[in-house]
């Protein structure tokens, strides 16, 4: 809508309205529509999601992907983003390869945590929003608005069963910005996070090698080790630990490992230590 | 388990808060700020539902704002805290209510300083000693016993150390540094943070 019409596009002219008789809605659709989603007469989302949820005589099953770990920290050099790659659905495994650090723009970094489908998607809309702002505004926004935001987005949805727990990164005039962001409608800044299953896991190894003074390299290896030891305890999080450094240039991807490898590597640097 | 603590004085309120944010299990934060300023001389602590407490109390924070900007003079304490219980109370009978716990405190020309205690239920009091969460199932007893009318800061103070070391001492959760803050007629004023002194058991 707002973009559209700020490029100057007409969005499906033949039709009139975006949701007309034989078309299918496009992503574009869903964006337009998240701005007011509409809800059925006669329904409470609020407490039918909620049975949906908790009921066990309702034959409706939700289940979400859920199990992650995710974390970001702050340092002299920026802001560092680590997130493991696996998928779960209940029991299984469902995929190895997700990408759960969504790119928003070349400043503004989200990682993924609770339903893969609402990060993206709610992470998807603020990226529009952030876009609709430097047009209209001829500056980049801050991180502390970005995720103002998505915070504020989610919260309007709260008890409806949306599910995340996201990070949001980024450098704005102020520094490197790092704030929490989950579905409950909550918005914290500090200097380490982390999100998920796994997060507990991730919270012990970041804060005993914690400082604010770590070189680079010091920082890539306490983000992947906090990854890495996570997806050792946590069965839901595993795979490929991606690395990203937010710099005052932007985002830059540094590595992406799997933690089998690390597995091998680690037990291999303790042997040799000890001997 | 957050916790909120008041306590009025002769010529100001005493407002102190936990600073721990906190998720499930996870304390995400230790150094999180609970206190909401209304204007110059009206100050709000909050806790409960996540995104609730942020989202209610900026709400409130702006309109009280935005009514100084319409009439050209501020809300009286009362009149804030009055403010504050009936959006509560609408938002209470909604599909979906605001469940947050507040203290009010403020100072006024007319009544001096004064402190309210509203809860999730919409339940307002004005009351000398306030506290909201778990820590007042054991703070709330030496509030009873040693306060007194007219404290000055000392006073006020030397009680609030007694509750919240008594708090460290029982409660099983450890609720970290208390931020502390007083109004009082020159506006609302930043008092830092202190942190519990264990209770030596004798």
């Amino acid at each position: 809508m707002a973009l559209a019409d700020v490029c100057g596009f007409k969005l499906n002219e033949d039709f009139g309205n975006d949701y007309s008789f034989g078309t299918l809605p496009t992503v574009n659709d869903a964006l337009k529509a998240s701005l007011n989603f509409t809800v059925p007469a006669g329904v409470n989302l609020q407490s039918d999601v909620y049975s949906a949820f908790n009921d066990d005589s309702n034959n409706v099953k939700i289940h979400f992907e859920h199990g992650t770990t995710t974390l970001a920290f702050k340092y002299q050099n920026g802001v560092i983003v680590a997130v493991d790659s696996r998928a779960t659905m209940g029991p299984s495994i469902e995929s190895q390869n997700v990408k759960k650090v969504i790119e928003i723009n070349p400043y503004l970094l989200g990682t993924m945590a609770g339903g893969a489908a609402d990060c993206m998607f709610w992470e998807r809309v603020l990226a529009r929003q952030c876009r609709i702002y430097e047009l209209r505004n001829k500056e980049r926004i801050s991180v502390a608005a970005a995720s103002k935001l998505l915070a504020n987005i989610v919260y309007d949805y709260k008890g409806m069963g949306l599910s995340m727990g996201t990070m949001i990164i980024g450098w704005d005039k102020k520094g490197p910005g790092l704030y929490y962001v989950d579905s409950d409608g909550d918005r914290l800044s500090n200097y380490v996070f982390s999100a998920g299953s796994g997060s507990v896991y991730a919270y012990g190894v970041i804060d005993s090698g914690y400082k604010w003074d770590l070189s680079d390299q010091e920082a890539y290896e306490l983000g992947k080790r906090g990854i890495y030891h996570a997806t050792h305890r946590d069965a839901y999080s595993g795979g490929i630990v991606s690395l990203y450094h937010m710099k005052q240039t932007g985002w830059e991807k540094i590595s992406m490992t799997d933690v089998t490898d690390l597995h091998y590597q680690y037990a291999a640097e303790k042997e040799k230590a000890r001997k | 388990m957050e916790c909120l603590i008041g306590i009025q004085g002769k010529d100001f309120v005493l407002v102190a808060t936990d600073t721990v944010s906190a998720r499930s299990v996870v304390a995400m934060k230790d150094d999180h700020d609970k206190m909401y300023k209304l204007s110059d001389s009206l100050l709000m602590a909050v806790c409960g539902e996540a995104g609730d407490s942020i989202q209610f109390s900026e709400y409130i924070a702006k309109n009280v704002q935005l009514y100084k900007m319409k009439n050209g003079y501020e809300l009286s304490t009362h009149a804030a805290a009055n403010f504050t219980r009936r959006n509560m109370a609408e938002s209470l009978r909604s599909p979906r209510s605001h469940l947050v716990n507040l203290l009010i405190a403020g100072y006024d020309n007319e009544q001096g300083p004064s402190l309210y205690f509203l809860d999730y239920l919409a339940s307002l009091n004005k009351l000398p000693f306030a506290i909201h969460g778990y820590g007042s199932l054991f703070a709330l007893s030496i509030m009873d016993k040693y306060y007194q009318k007219d404290l000055d800061f000392d006073g006020a103070k030397d009680l609030l150390m007694k509750c919240i070391n008594e708090i460290q001492k029982r409660f099983i959760v450890n609720l970290g540094k208390f931020r502390l803050r007083i109004v009082d007629k020159n506006g609302i004023q930043d008092k830092g943070t202190i942190a519990p002194q264990p209770i030596i058991a004798a």
